[in-house]
């Protein structure tokens, strides 16, 4: 098992480092900061511009290979360069980082627990009406685009503050109300308001996903030989379903989990653009608009070591669920 | 002369063999029998007419401005209603339609290809190449796909470069399907009709385009499928954020960015195209399952 550990965190360092290579490649190719003087007025003098671009390794008259030499060491010592306004990137991404981690956590936790549950009890009861119904509404939730969904539950949560509780209980915008003095508790339940729709945002496509992979990975199970000896050597149902048959059927699930990941990041950055949270994805949005070359390639780094720890993640709970892999 | 028993069993029967029913006609018919199918054919049907016919009905064209309507709600004479510039809601959502269907169908062709083609060599010939590939498939896994199109697009930004999108998102959806048949593809090596080519000299490539990939079309069908309503949903995203399709060109997610702005005042700026969108993913969803179903021979009737 160490070994085995050993070899792939091996295997995801060389991955990460090529992947984040390739995105600061990519960004200093495609994006053009020097467009960000162009539209200044006064107009800066062409050689004002070309210091300030040096100093930010943003210029493009210096080849892309020594660029990225300099990104290359400073990210090695741990330094991902300067902004385009000239603040460190490490600063800035370190605040923002802590407001995504929030959101993903709790959309993944939502999201898979809830999935995982409701298509357990689908499978378990095959037909009826739960299974019907959530078929139905993950074949509904599949179809919505989070970009979609976020503006759905802006506008029904605007409708519902106006006409279902006459005030501002559902709130839309930021992570918390600027400036409110409520004590530790009114804090609390501000950031639930704030917490409420960017979390159902986020979970109700894992919940489908996760719903339907699960119902059939059970069934399968539900179907096996071993479940009906585990019933026939006197286990109760409910022992037999939760031991034998949901521990097995969720091997494949914990596996699919690390393919999802890179969704999910996907849809915390829409999540957090339209909600107005200001975590990595808002600010990924805005340093593509606004040429921030450094700024990219760091999210880029970061969303490439946070899509590999989820797959060692699903690696070490395959191993804790399935025996056969320890050995 | 003496007849062998099939000879004679032939002579009886007049010579007229029964002939076995075409797959593709099996495969059809058990999808058309299935609800599922039904509904998302015709509902995908009606969505492609609207999309392609329903603008000759309607006297705007999508960059007509009626400066006597700004955001008026549905009449007779805007059926969709109109935007704040007095464009007509209808017939931009179609256009977009037009655009969002074309991207999705081209990007999940090019991808459900390429995936086909990488998957088999990686599986076929195993060794230095499976490595590579795998690696590359990989490694493209590791980056959000989000993030590298976001960042290319200012290089497909100018008008009627959509195609260079069309590539650009169909490199992003191909890797768990390649992942998929590859692992076909280690298995179908070792059956006998390969080895029987193998043995006969055919050249490797021809082996994988001729024997192969025809060997796996239903799990390719079935996943093209699936991958016009990722592609279709991925294309509204980046539109969304002005990554994608660039005005004056309209598609799904430009028009819903444009529409959420004004949705709570004027609710038919989101919510034709916003339901349109979803109806159409839906379809294609359901016509995806469907298939499925009826090219798997062990599901249920």
């Amino acid at each position: 098992m160490a070994g085995f550990l050993v070899r792939r965190l091996l295997d995801y360092a060389v991955l990460v480092a090529v992947a984040a290579s390739l995105a600061y490649l990519l960004a200093a190719t495609a994006l053009d900061p020097r467009s960000n003087y162009a539209g200044r007025t006064p107009k800066p003098p062409p050689a004002v511009v070309d210091a300030q671009l040096t100093a930010l390794n943003l210029n493009d008259n210096t080849p892309l290979l020594q660029r990225y030499a300099t990104w290359a060491a400073g990210v090695l010592r741990g330094d991902f360069g300067k902004s385009v306004t000239g603040a460190p990137v490490n600063e800035d991404l370190k605040r923002r980082m802590g407001v995504t981690f929030r959101l993903v956590v709790l959309g993944a936790v939502c999201g898979s627990l809830l999935g995982v549950l409701a298509g357990a009890l689908a499978a378990v009861r095959q037909y009826g009406w739960f299974d019907r119904l959530s078929t139905g509404l993950s074949f509904a939730a599949l179809a919505v685009p989070v970009v979609v969904l976020a503006n759905i539950l802006i506008l029904l949560a605007v409708w519902a503050n106006e006409h279902v509780f006459g005030r501002q209980v559902l709130l839309v915008s930021g992570e918390y109300s600027d400036g409110l003095d409520a004590g530790f508790w009114g804090q609390v339940v501000d950031r639930l308001q704030h917490l409420i729709l960017p979390t159902i945002s986020l979970s109700i496509g894992l919940i489908a996903v996760f719903s339907r992979y699960q119902r059939n990975m059970m069934l399968d199970v539900l179907g096996a030989d071993f479940l009906r000896t585990a019933l026939a050597k006197g286990l109760s149902r409910r022992k037999a379903l939760l031991k034998h048959a949901l521990r097995t059927a969720l091997i494949p699930v914990v596996t699919y989990f690390a393919f999802m990941f890179g969704a999910l990041l996907m849809g915390a950055t829409f999540t957090e653009k339209i909600f107005g949270w200001h975590g990595l994805g808002e600010q990924l949005i805005n340093s593509i608009f606004t040429n921030d070359v450094n700024t990219v390639a760091a999210i880029s780094f970061l969303a490439a070591v946070a899509v590999l720890c989820a797959s060692l993640a699903a690696d070490l709970l395959h191993a804790a669920l399935d025996p056969r892999v320890r050995a | 002369m003496t007849l062998s028993e099939e000879e004679l069993a032939e002579e009886l029967s007049d010579g007229v063999m029964p002939k076995a029913p075409s797959r593709a006609r099996v495969v059809a018919g058990r999808f058309f029998r299935s609800r599922q199918g039904q509904v998302g054919f015709a509902v995908l049907a009606l969505m492609f007419l609207l999309a392609f016919v329903g603008p000759l009905f309607n006297r705007w064209t999508y960059t007509d401005k009626d400066f006597t309507a700004f955001l008026q709600p549905p009449s007779s004479s805007h059926w969709f209603g109109t935007l704040q510039t007095g464009a007509d809601v209808y017939a931009l959502t179609l256009r977009g339609m037009q655009k969002s269907l074309v991207v999705g169908l081209l990007a999940a062709l090019v991808s459900t290809a390429l995936a086909a083609v990488v998957g088999a060599f990686a599986g076929y010939f195993r060794g230095w190449t499976d490595r590579v590939l795998s690696w590359v498939t990989n490694l493209l896994l590791v980056l959000p796909a989000f993030l590298i199109l976001a960042i290319m697009s200012p290089l497909f930004g100018g008008a009627g470069r959509w195609p260079l999108f069309v590539i650009m998102l169909a490199l992003f959806l191909w890797m768990v399907t390649s992942k998929i048949v590859r692992g076909m593809a280690i298995s179908l090596r070792e059956r006998e009709f390969i080895q029987a080519a193998r043995y006969m000299g055919v050249p490797p490539a021809r082996i994988v385009f001729r024997h192969v990939i025809p060997n796996l079309s239903s799990l390719l069908i079935v996943d093209a499928t699936l991958n016009v309503s990722a592609a279709i949903l991925t294309e509204t995203s980046l539109s969304y954020f002005g990554f994608g399709i660039q005005p004056p060109d309209v598609s799904f997610g430009t028009l819903i960015a444009d529409g959420s702005k004004t949705a709570t005042y004027a609710p038919w700026t989101f919510w034709f195209v916003a339901g349109l969108l979803v109806v159409t993913v839906l379809a294609v969803n359901l016509v995806g399952d469907a298939l499925r179903d009826a090219f798997d021979p062990a599901a249920r009737r």
